[in-house]
Order: C-alpha cells, then sequence, then structure tokens
C-alpha cells in the first residue's frame, strides 16, 4: 500500500537506518521530542533496512550511506518510491548524488535539533505534494542510477524479491532480457527481475564488458562462445552455457567492433 | 629526448665545449698527427661535432641500465660495445673526411682518433651517470615532500572527527560520563597527530599509544561491534619509525573491514623485532560481498610511498587476502629496519 497519503494531522511515521548504535540513539531523542513523528522502526544495515520499509511502510527514511551490506544509495534503489529519504551523513561528497536521487534533504554529521526541524518540514512538504500531484515521476532505480558518477562501473547490481535481497555481483552476470518495465538478470541459471529500464542498466555496465545485442538483450562478453547464423539476414549468440540469443544488425555490428572481424 | 635539449642555456654550454674540444683536437692532430693547420681544422671540425652527438647516446643506454639494479658485467659489456661501435663510427667518418680532403689518415692519426673516441665515450658515460644520479636524488626529493604532505593531510580524517563529534553529541544527554571519556580520548588522539607535522620520526610505542588512542574512539563508537587484540613486544617499542605507519593501516581495517559487516569483527595487531627489523601485521575480517574500494587504497599507498622514501627496498610493505573457516581475512604485514635512537 503506497504511503504519501499524510494529513496535516497525522503522524509521521519514520523509519532511522544507520549502522551506528549512537547515531541512531541521538536521532531518536531528536525526533521523540517532537510529537507528530512515530519511529516505526530502527535498522544497523542495509538489508535490515530494506525489510523493514518493505514490512512497516514508514513515510520517511532517515538514511546513512556508508553502512554493512547495502549502501544508502542501493536502499534507495530497492524501496518504494512514495517513501521520503533524508540522508544522514559525516560525508558531505554524495550531497549531489542524493538531490538527484530526489532525496528530501541531506543531514551533515553532526547536526542540531533545528536542522533537523527544518528537514522534517520539507519532508511533510514533499509527502503532502506527492499526495496531491500523485505518484512520484520516476522509478527510483532510474534515479538512482542516473546519480552515479558516469566515470564509476557498477560492481554489483541488488535486486528486491520481497523483503529479500540478493546481490548479483557484475561478474557473475551473464546476460540481461529486457521485460517492459523491467529487466531480468541471469546469473549462475538464475534469474532476477528489478524494476529498471535495459537502457538505463545498460549506462551503468561496463562497456568493456557489456555489449547490448539487440534491443532487448545485454550479454557478458566473456560468456559468448560463438556467433551463429540464424536464418538468412540475422543471427544467435551461443553462451557458454548454450543458452541462444538474438542478435540484432546494430548489435552485430557493435559485437564485430568489441570482438574484431574474427568474432 | 635527451635532457641537454630541453634548456638553451645547457644546450649552449656544451656547444661552446665542444668548440674548445674541436680546437684541442685540431692541435692534437697538428701536433701528434704531423697534419699542416689547416688539414687539421678541416679534419678536426666536422669530426668533433659528430662526435658530439654521439657522445649523447649513452644517455639511453644509462637509463636502459641503471647502476644499482643492473650485473655489474652486464654494464661493463654494454657499454665497452657502445664504446667500440662509436670509435669506430667515428674513425671510419676521419677516414671518410680524409678521402674527400685528400688529407693521409694513416697509421699517424688513427690510434690517436681510437684513443680520443674510446676516453670520450667513456668520460660521456661516467658523466651520464653523475646525471641520472642528480635527477633521481631530485625526484626522490620531491617524492618525499609530496608524500609528507599526504601523510599530514591524512592525520585527521575529517569523516572520523565529525562522526566521533555525533557520537559525543549522543552520549551528552544518555551518557554524560561516557560523553566526556570520548572528548578527553579525542583530544588525546587530535594532540598526538598535531603534533607530528614536524617529526621525521617518532618511537615505536608513540606509534602504537597513538592507534590504542584511535582505536578507543572507534570502540565507543562502533561499540560491541569492534574487537581489538594488540600485541605489542617490548623489545621492538624502542625503535624510531616515520610518524604513521600503523595508523592508516588499523583506520583501513576499521574501514574497509569492521565496518562492512553486520556483527563487526576483531581487529589484530601484532608487532615484534626480528633479525634487527621492526614486523608488523595487522589483520582483520571484511565482507566479501561488499563493494570493493579501489584496492589498494589511499591510505596503504600512502605509507608504502613512504616506507620506500625512508628505507628504499630494505622496508616491504605486502597485503593478502584469505578465506578462514567463514569469512575472509585481510592481512597487511609491513617489515622495517629498526633503527634505535643513540
Amino acid at each position: 500500500m503506497p504511503n504519501g497519503a499524510l494529513k496535516p494531522s497525522e503522524k509521521l511515521r519514520v523509519a532511522i537506518v544507520d549502522d551506528e548504535p549512537l547515531a541512531r540513539q541521538l536521532l531518536r531523542e531528536y525526533l521523540d521530542a517532537d510529537g507528530r513523528v512515530e519511529v516505526a522502526a530502527e535498522c544497523a544495515n542495509g538489508f535490515e533496512a530494506v525489510k523493514a520499509i518493505a514490512e512497516h511502510h514508514p513515510d520517511l527514511v532517515f538514511l546513512d550511506i556508508q553502512m554493512p551490506k547495502l549502501d544508502g544509495f542501493e536502499v534507495l534503489e530497492l524501496i518504494d518510491p512514495g517513501v521520503a529519504v533524508i540522508f544522514v551523513t559525516a560525508y558531505d561528497q554524495y550531497a549531489m548524488r542524493a538531490f538527484e536521487a530526489r532525496a528530501v534533504d541531506y543531514l551533515l554529521k553532526p547536526f542540531g535539533e533545528e536542522r533537523l526541524w527544518k528537514a522534517l518540514d520539507r519532508a511533510r512538504e514533499r509527502l503532502a505534494e506527492s499526495q496531491s500531484v500523485g505518484a512520484f515521476p520516476a522509478a527510483r532505480a532510474e534515479l538512482a542510477a542516473a546519480a552515479r558518477p558516469p566515470d564509476q562501473r557498477l560492481e554489483r547490481v541488488v535486486v528486491r524479491d520481497g523483503s529479500k535481497v540478493h546481490i548479483v555481483p557484475v561478474g557473475k552476470l551473464d546476460y540481461v532480457e529486457a521485460q517492459d518495465d523491467y529487466v531480468s538478470l541471469h546469473s549462475e541459471k538464475k534469474h532476477y527481475l528489478k524494476q529498471q529500464t535495459i537502457s538505463a542498466l545498460e549506462s551503468q555496465l561496463d562497456p568493456r564488458n557489456f555489449v547490448r545485442i539487440h534491443r532487448s538483450y545485454i550479454v557478458r562478453l566473456d560468456r559468448i562462445a560463438r556467433i551463429e547464423p540464424y536464418s538468412k539476414d540475422s543471427r544467435v549468440v551461443v553462451l557458454t552455457d548454450g543458452t541462444q540469443l538474438p542478435v540484432s544488425r546494430a548489435g552485430h555490428a557493435r559485437l564485430k567492433e568489441l570482438l574484431g572481424e574474427a568474432g | 629526448m635527451h635532457p641537454i635539449f630541453s634548456r638553451r642555456a645547457w644546450l649552449a654550454a656544451y656547444l661552446a665545449t665542444v668548440a674548445v674540444g674541436a680546437i684541442l683536437m685540431a692541435v692534437l692532430l697538428r701536433v701528434a698527427g704531423r697534419l699542416a693547420w689547416l688539414e687539421a681544422a678541416e679534419l678536426a671540425g666536422p669530426l668533433t661535432l659528430l662526435y658530439a652527438f654521439v657522445c649523447l647516446a649513452p644517455w639511453y643506454l644509462c637509463r636502459m641500465l641503471p647502476l644499482g639494479t643492473t650485473h655489474p658485467l652486464k654494464i661493463a659489456v654494454e657499454h665497452q660495445g657502445a664504446a667500440v661501435l662509436a670509435t669506430g663510427l667515428w674513425v671510419a667518418a676521419a677516414q671518410l673526411l680524409g678521402r674527400i680532403f685528400a688529407i693521409d689518415t694513416g697509421p699517424a692519426v688513427i690510434p690517436y682518433l681510437t684513443a680520443v673516441g674510446l676516453l670520450l665515450y667513456c668520460l660521456s658515460v661516467a658523466l651520464h651517470y653523475m646525471l641520472l644520479a642528480m635527477q633521481d636524488s631530485r625526484e626522490a626529493a620531491i617524492q618525499a615532500r609530496d608524500a609528507e604532505l599526504r601523510a599530514l593531510k591524512a592525520q585527521i580524517n575529517p569523516h572520523f572527527l565529525f562522526n566521533s563529534l555525533n557520537s559525543i553529541a549522543a552520549l551528552a544527554v544518555s551518557d554524560p560520563p561516557q560523553a566526556r571519556e570520548m572528548c578527553i580520548r579525542l583530544s588525546d588522539f587530535l594532540r598526538r597527530t598535531l603534533g607530528l607535522g614536524e617529526k621525521e620520526s617518532i618511537s615505536w610505542e608513540e606509534e602504537i599509544q597513538l592507534v590504542r588512542a584511535y582505536l578507543d574512539i572507534e570502540s565507543i563508537r562502533y561499540g560491541a561491534r569492534l574487537r581489538v587484540e594488540m600485541q605489542v613486544d617490548g623489545a621492538c617499542v624502542q625503535c624510531q619509525v616515520p610518524p604513521l605507519l600503523l595508523q592508516p593501516l588499523v583506520e583501513n581495517a576499521v574501514k574497509h573491514g569492521i565496518a562492512t559487516m553486520v556483527d563487526g569483527g576483531t581487529i589484530w595487531v601484532n608487532s615484534r623485532l626480528e633479525e634487527g627489523a621492526l614486523l608488523v601485521w595487522v589483520e582483520n575480517g571484511y565482507d566479501a560481498d561488499a563493494p570493493t574500494p579501489r584496492r589498494p587504497g589511499l591510505g596503504l599507498r600512502n605509507v608504502r610511498n613512504r616506507l620506500e622514501t625512508s628505507f628504499g627496498s630494505a622496508a616491504r610493505l605486502t597485503t593478502q587476502v584469505s578465506t578462514q573457516a567463514d569469512h575472509n581475512v585481510f592481512r597487511t604485514e609491513m617489515i622495517l629496519p629498526c633503527q634505535t635512537a643513540h
């Protein structure tokens, strides 16, 4: 049940995500002083956060960035886009990325109560706005992906399955298949569904290792066993495990360029 | 490109030397080779100019055969071969010139040319090695200064400071005595690191105390997640070492190790004396699934550079990853000469 349906009189339900007990304690203390806020969950790492947010549906999450298991941005990719997010960190260098991913605010540790009230006001405004305008414009994964610095290639893809999180290292990613608004990630004979467009994922992957062979397929180069003609005018890629994937004309041109004429 | 072409003044000085050399050459040919003055000048001019360029060639060979790391026999053989080749070329040029100007370059001239050619070439090799040594020491000085600057910057990681202050803010209400304790520890750590800027070396004991102060603060921050096992052999505490060699390694262990694990883990620090060398290792568990920071990180590189500047090949820093029962272990090992203050 998407949230964001917040009336001014209602309590703001928040989750606190930070791996340091003292940092959580401080935030909780501040928030407890505000009668209009209710702390619905406290989490010490990224996995717990994704699970708790899926279960408790808070309106707002205070999110640390550097945590075990999943960092703050990965958590952001995996949670309901209707949840407002305020980053809380000692690092100032992620602020740009945070706002590009539509974070409500960015609190630098240590911060005082005044600054926190301001952030809470912003969160209430944002939640009211999203209620009147409707759903958030784009999937979080897209925004978080777009916010990633271009020189920083994706090392792993995070996928949520209910309240469970899967981490797929790109080294183990065989190929990706587009399925409407989702991508299906194939890795070690399993596949994971993630809400993201194939183009957004393509832009995050290292072009030296991955190639878009078709409108609907990205393949890891070293998984390709051979390229075979399919019909008069088309070809298929055969992977090392025998899987066959269609190759478009443009995809074949890209493949030839990457593998040399031998391909 | 030979460095002599990089500055006009150097090139001018070299050409002036060559001009003097040409005059001396002409005198030699006149007196020893018994040529007429005009003949001597006709030969000496072009020949000296030619050899002036030939004698720049050792620059490349000297760089390919650095003194410290190449076998002396190899250096001798290669340079002698080159010297013979250069001299042969020179003598052949002399004979060609002789034929053009109809000068007799027979037995009276050739032995002198050969001797001078070989000598000049060897002199050039020696001068080039000197030049390279000068360049190396200048580069080393620049590197040492850079390393110092980076060390100064690395002393206080601002995020460590901000996170610690945040912990103090939290404790101020919930546990005032602990807040006070943390203020004292943080001050202790800051005072120690701030004082390091001017020092070229500190005792290993001071470094250990610094690391303890650092770990004390992090223990409050991480609570039960951070456990420390430190073993320092009493024999090594008097060693004089450059400051901040161990602290960055331990900071790495916290940041890339303990902080990546949900339940935290133990950092082992061990140091002892072995055959006059200070042997140090730091071990910590880490989450293998965590996105790898650009290893080796800045901290490790910094320590490695400073070891290199201070001790050259006598010090070493190695890292190693292993898998134990149920988790991954990162181990950093450091060996450096133990110098004691007199």
